[in-house]
């Protein structure tokens, strides 16, 4: 079904964005350039405050464009309307730093909240696409637990499954490992990736954890609101 | 292609309204003692009001007439005028007016027999051989009243008029002194006191008229017809409108009644004061609902914002917070309405009053739910305009 998909998912070019206004106003992005391709896993890294965010906040449509040109899933975002963006926005999965599950939700409901927003599915057909997503990321026996009675590991599992359950094109994630230990954090990138790749989705993570930045096929990094390409991967704890 | 009822089945979602509400059974149990409280304060005031103003016409609802004559200068029944009798003979004209009552309404002295104090008791009189009341509450005694100087006493007038009932039944003779003549108590009738009078007592036309001899000739206070069986009360009643001349109106017996009890409402602060009561309970209402839903959209506002970063339309949480609103409404009625029940079978018990559930009152208390749940709700609502997507990362 997806035989006309765009080989390039992202394209940006000389995106900049800047906060607050007059005297006050304080440039983030500058010039950044960059294209991202379908089924690529790519890591951004860089110290705290140099945008990496904003950048992330930009792809997910969830801000408005300054300047520059921004093309998300085949959508120019520049001038975009609150629906277009929507619209992006439902085709992209988002993994949080601090997991945002519904605290009233079970693991499996919070999962479906996902596949829900897939148009003429019936109720049993998104159902067991919940189901089948946790047991994907290894939480089958944990089908009618609520958020608070999950481990940190399990509640990110059970946001990547969220984020994969609407069948996105493209995954962003920011910091998904902050929450968790190294041997967990590790788990949940291994799974991401491995899911990602299965349906041919395009990764876009924000980490600090020199630890994972093996899975990446390209790393970026970014300081001062420029983006730079490495190519040599650092050594990981592999 | 299937029925849109199964179509919209299929299509469902997480009842995230519902799960909302139940996974917060401390904050759903005080929304429900809230609306519930909010519910049995409107049901009380507006109970008691109706009560109070059916009172007003417990003999009006007892007459036996499809129309009802009355002068245009009657404002109520403590203000009858008279008009010409010739007009309800006229009415008699109409081929579907099958017999009238004439009937007497005035005010007049009743002495206590006992403590010999005077107190004003309405009269009523009219042509023995004619029907006046429904039912059988004259029973057979009518036929008393065809003797000059006899009446039949409301036994459930007010305790100031005597011990009346107790001594007839007691076979004693009781005689009392009305508009200073002597009269004997022929019979007993069940009627019941109202707004306007403490008392009633049922005469022959004859006796009311010796009792009032100054009032005019040929002048009624009240015109009872009877239509034959079939007939359109409200078309008799445009078609007499039409042929009478302007000194007398004409209503169906349900308009009678209601003018009455819109003399009341309207000239009484009755009405004012209960409203005011059952609209306290609507603002305490609101208050209450407003608090619940504001803090339960504050505290999930992370939570909404990673649904509409998530790709949810902002009008699929607002409709999460209008459901939460029904939920609340729907869940909340129905504790109301028992308590409203039971509310109303100890004020029957207690004072009397005429007061029950009627369909048209549990409607308005549930509207009015409805309006402060879905009220609360709408302005609940606006704070889900901070839920800022681009936060969330």
């Amino acid at each position: 079904m997806d035989r006309s998909r765009p080989s390039t998912i992202i394209r940006a070019r000389q995106l900049c964005h800047s906060y607050g206004q007059g005297e006050l106003r304080r440039q983030v992005l500058q010039s950044i350039d960059l294209t991202i391709a379908a089924g690529e896993v790519v890591l951004l890294t860089g110290p705290s405050g140099c945008g990496k965010t904003t950048l992330l906040t930009l792809i997910g449509a969830l801000r408005t464009v300054q300047q520059g040109e921004l093309e998300v899933l085949g959508q120019s975002l520049q001038g975009a309307s609150r629906d277009q963006r929507r619209c992006v926005r439902q085709k992209i999965g988002m993994i949080f730093q601090g997991h945002n599950l519904l605290r009233c939700l079970t693991a499996e409901q919070n999962v479906q909240m996902g596949a829900d927003l897939l148009p003429q599915r019936s109720y049993a057909t998104r159902r067991g696409l919940a189901r089948e997503w946790l047991r994907a990321v290894g939480l089958e026996t944990e089908l009618g637990k609520l958020p608070h009675d999950l481990s940190g590991g399990q509640k990110q599992r059970v946001a990547i499954a969220r984020a994969l359950a609407a069948e996105p094109r493209l995954l962003l994630a920011d910091e998904p490992t902050a929450a968790l230990d190294s041997r967990t954090g590790r788990e949940v990138v291994d799974l991401l990736k491995s899911l990602a790749r299965d349906q041919g989705c395009g990764v876009l993570m924000v980490t600090h954890d020199p630890r994972i930045l093996d899975v990446a096929d390209r790393l970026l990094e970014m300081e001062d609101g420029q983006l730079q390409e490495t190519t040599v991967l650092p050594q990981a704890g592999r | 292609m299937s029925p849109w009822p199964a179509q919209l089945w299929r299509s469902r979602r997480i009842p995230l309204a519902w799960l909302l509400l139940s996974r917060q059974p401390a904050r759903l149990a005080i929304a429900l003692a809230g609306i519930s409280f909010a519910g049995i304060l409107m049901f009380m005031q507006l109970g008691f009001r109706d009560g109070l103003f059916d009172a007003s016409v417990t003999i009006h609802r007892l007459f036996n007439a499809d129309l009802v004559l009355m002068s245009p200068r009657s404002m109520s029944s403590i203000s009858m005028a008279g008009f010409p009798e010739r007009r309800l003979i006229q009415s008699l004209a109409d081929p579907e007016v099958e017999d009238v009552t004439p009937v007497h309404w005035n005010f007049v002295l009743w002495r206590n027999p006992e403590t010999r104090t005077t107190r004003s008791i309405l009269a009523l009189g009219f042509e023995p051989s004619d029907p006046l009341f429904i039912d059988s509450i004259l029973a057979n005694q009518a036929a008393e009243l065809n003797q000059q100087g006899r009446v039949l006493f409301d036994e459930r007038s007010r305790a100031e008029f005597g011990p009346v009932g107790q001594w007839f039944r007691q076979g004693r003779l009781v005689e009392s002194e009305v508009a200073g003549q002597r009269l004997r108590v022929a019979g007993l009738v069940q009627l019941g006191p109202s707004f306007g009078a403490d008392g009633n007592m049922i005469t022959s036309r004859e006796t009311f008229r010796s009792l009032l001899p100054t009032s005019p000739h040929g002048s009624i206070e009240l015109g009872l017809i009877r239509l034959s069986p079939g007939a359109d009360p409200l078309q008799v009643a445009a078609r007499l409108k039409k042929q009478l001349p302007q000194d007398v109106s004409i209503f169906t017996k349900q308009q009678f009644i209601e003018f009455e009890k819109n003399y009341w409402r309207s000239s009484t602060a009755i009405g004012f004061i209960f409203t005011l009561g059952a609209a306290m309970g609507f603002v305490v209402g609101c208050v209450i609902v407003y608090q619940i839903l504001y803090s339960d959209v504050s505290d999930h506002l992370p939570e909404y914002a990673t649904l509409m970063a998530m790709g949810y339309k902002l009008t699929d949480l607002l409709g999460v917070v209008a459901r939460e609103g029904l939920l609340l409404a729907l869940i909340g009625y129905l504790p109301a309405y028992g308590a409203g029940e039971a509310l109303y079978a100890l004020i029957r018990n207690s004072t009397k009053l005429p007061v029950g559930m009627e369909l048209q009152r549990a409607l308005v208390v549930f509207s009015m739910i409805l309006v402060m749940c879905m009220g609360s709700a709408l302005l609940a609502m606006r704070k889900l305009a901070d839920a800022d997507p681009a936060e969330i990362f």
